[in-house]
């Protein structure tokens, strides 16, 4: 145990990520991801919005490899420029949530008292929508776009943020370490931001990676139920919508944005897992959401 | 405890005070006007103005909420725009549909989930315990929308065994009213067996390794009690927990799966009124799960501080 401590510690973080299984298998999969929505004009074969009704309804085969739609459009570039959506909306709307929330937990955790109280009142009451009530309300009143979408699916992921924020401040103010740079006269910015915040960062990670496919989950959602990217711009969520009224005559319309957010989730998925039992080996594996 | 309990009922009123306002000005905000949702597309200015007085909603944003605080109070929580009836009603009749498909969801949630994660645990390092992880991790990220189709596509187009969409009352049909829910409850019940199936399986492995085991076996219980006597009497505190905090997901969960599967309940309910733009509809929908989730929430916690003393004690959360 105690070898094993002592290799923890002198291994180099990248090592210890780039040795676990998981982390490997899903961040390979995850920068496939994330390189082919970069690229995705690049790597589509066809024009996304384009229709051919000749074409349309085809399955897949040597021209369009994933098939095609009740319109004709090529399957392969709406599921690749889908994803770039996705891609988009999982990391905006994680960005979105960490800098409204990780700043609100530290003052939360650092204050205490009347601070904490509001700060934890605001969060209790996002925390009492569900969070697609919450995600699907903010899109209803926001009006339905990919940017509303973003931003509504940042919002109901603040309260998470601002919880994990606070509750690595709780713990942290009280280390010695913490306390000698206060008591060398540190203000409270640079307490939090120099001391606490670095120090907190593997909980926060963590937290990021489960909540990226929690945001491409929920995009892909809100698109289906025609509140997120509205048509004919591809959305892995707009073509699993598109594709119900076609379900017995072209199966592959469903199948294949499908397995793309499968794909995509499962990866982020692994990746979370992975990196939480690196940087917290002793830590209970959470059952997800 | 009474300390405990009347902080933990005090933070809920607060909570739920805050959801209202919420609620209220969210929907005011909503794109559209009201009154011109109320009279429909052909309209008068004059009538438009009756509309507003007779709606009240000219008045000033506080009063407007005191007097729909006051209403909600009595039952009263407004009429549907696009119907014409109480809102309330509409909620009721939704109700037992969603609580039906939520039963049997946690039903399938909790026999496949319980009995999958026993299995991982007492056979950790097998084949069955790789197995039922992978299914796990699948079930996490599998979407319930994209595996509502795949089934609807499985075993509704291609074994037709049960119908694709469509409710019928229990009261009308039992037979055909569980034959209906059967897809329904397997893709609300998968997110949730994957969650409980881990959760047991970790408390399963925690309580292998207990005193307490190792006690019972060395006095010759069979493996059979003590593992289902024993370690997972004691594995159940924590599932249990784990659900009530699942709550929320299922609540989510079911909006979709009623979509999908075109059940009229109370998650159908709320994006039709969303996209009909039928405000005291959404509002009261938003509110009453609101409501419902902050009670149960609070229920849970009591129930917990019940179970575990340390909670209850500790006093700091």
């Amino acid at each position: 145990m105690n070898t094993q401590l002592a290799a923890g510690r002198d291994t180099p973080l990248w090592r210890r990520l780039a040795g676990n299984g998981p982390v490997l298998a899903g961040g390979t999969v995850a920068v496939v991801f994330v390189l082919a929505a970069a690229a995705a004009p690049l790597l589509a074969p066809y024009d996304p919005a384009r229709a051919d009704f000749q074409a349309a309804l085809q399955g897949p085969g040597w021209s369009h490899w994933l098939g095609t739609d009740d319109l004709g459009r090529d399957q392969l570039s709406r599921v690749i420029h889908g994803a770039r959506a996705s891609m988009q909306v999982g990391v905006l709307a994680v960005v979105l949530a960490f800098l409204v929330g990780v700043p609100l937990g530290l003052v939360a955790g650092y204050y205490e008292r009347f601070t904490d109280s509001v700060v934890s009142r605001v969060t209790d009451t996002l925390l009492a929508f569900p969070f697609l009530v919450l995600a699907v309300g903010l899109a209803a009143v926001l009006g339905p776009s990919l940017l509303n979408a973003t931003i509504a699916i940042g919002v109901s992921l603040v309260p998470q943020v601002v919880r994990v924020a606070r509750a690595e401040t709780l713990r942290l103010k009280h280390l010695d370490y913490v306390q000698a740079a206060l008591a060398s006269g540190g203000g409270p910015g640079t307490v939090l931001f120099r001391h606490v915040l670095p120090n907190a960062t593997s909980a926060l990670l963590v937290q990021a990676t489960v909540g990226i496919p929690a945001a491409i989950i929920s995009e892909a959602l809100l698109s289906f139920l025609g509140l997120g990217v509205q048509p004919p711009d591809p959305s892995l969520g707009v073509m699993l919508s598109g594709a119900q009224p076609y379900i017995a005559a072209a199966p592959w319309m469903a199948v294949f944005p499908g397995i793309a957010i499968v794909a995509a989730t499962l990866a982020f998925n692994l990746l979370g897992d992975g990196v939480r039992d690196v940087l917290d080996p002793k830590g209970p594996k959470r059952g997800g959401r | 405890m009474t300390r405990y309990l009347l902080r933990r009922l005090g933070q809920s009123g607060v909570t739920l005070v805050l959801v209202s306002i919420v609620v209220f000005v969210g929907v005011r905000a909503m794109p559209g006007d009201t009154a011109r949702a109320l009279a429909g597309e052909e309209t008068t200015p004059e009538a438009l103005a009756a509309i507003r007085a007779e709606y009240g909603l000219d008045d000033n944003i506080a009063v407007q909420y005191a007097r729909y605080v006051q209403h909600a109070l009595t039952g009263d929580l407004g009429t549907s725009a696009r119907t014409g009836l109480p809102v309330l009603d509409a909620i009721l009749d939704a109700l037992p549909v969603t609580l039906e498909l939520a039963l049997f969801s946690l039903l399938f949630a909790v026999v496949l989930g319980i009995g999958a994660g026993v299995v991982a645990a007492v056979r950790r390092g097998k084949p069955a315990e790789w197995a039922a992880s992978t299914v796990a991790l699948l079930g996490l990220s599998v979407p319930n929308f994209w595996l509502g189709i795949v089934l609807i596509l499985g075993f509704a187009i291609a074994l037709p065994l049960f119908p694709a969409s469509g409710f019928v009352p229990f009261g009308t049909d039992p037979a055909e009213n569980l034959r209906r829910m059967v897809l329904p409850a397997v893709v609300l019940g998968t997110g949730l067996a994957a969650v409980v199936m881990r959760q047991t399986r970790a408390a399963m492995l925690e309580s292998l390794s207990a005193d307490y085991v190792r006690t019972a076996r060395a006095k010759g219980l069979s493996p059979w009690q003590v593992t289902g006597g024993h370690a997972l009497r004691n594995s159940l505190i924590t599932v249990v927990t784990v659900l009530g905090l699942q709550l929320g997901q299922l609540i989510s969960g079911a909006v979709v799966t009623e979509q999908i599967f075109v059940l009229p309940g109370f998650g159908k309910l709320m994006i039709d009124a969303v996209f009909t733009r039928d405000y005291a509809m959404v509002q009261g929908v938003v509110l009453f799960t609101a409501t419902a989730y902050i009670l149960v929430n609070l229920a849970v916690d009591l129930l917990y501080s019940l179970i575990d003393p340390r909670i209850r004690l500790g006093g700091a959360r």
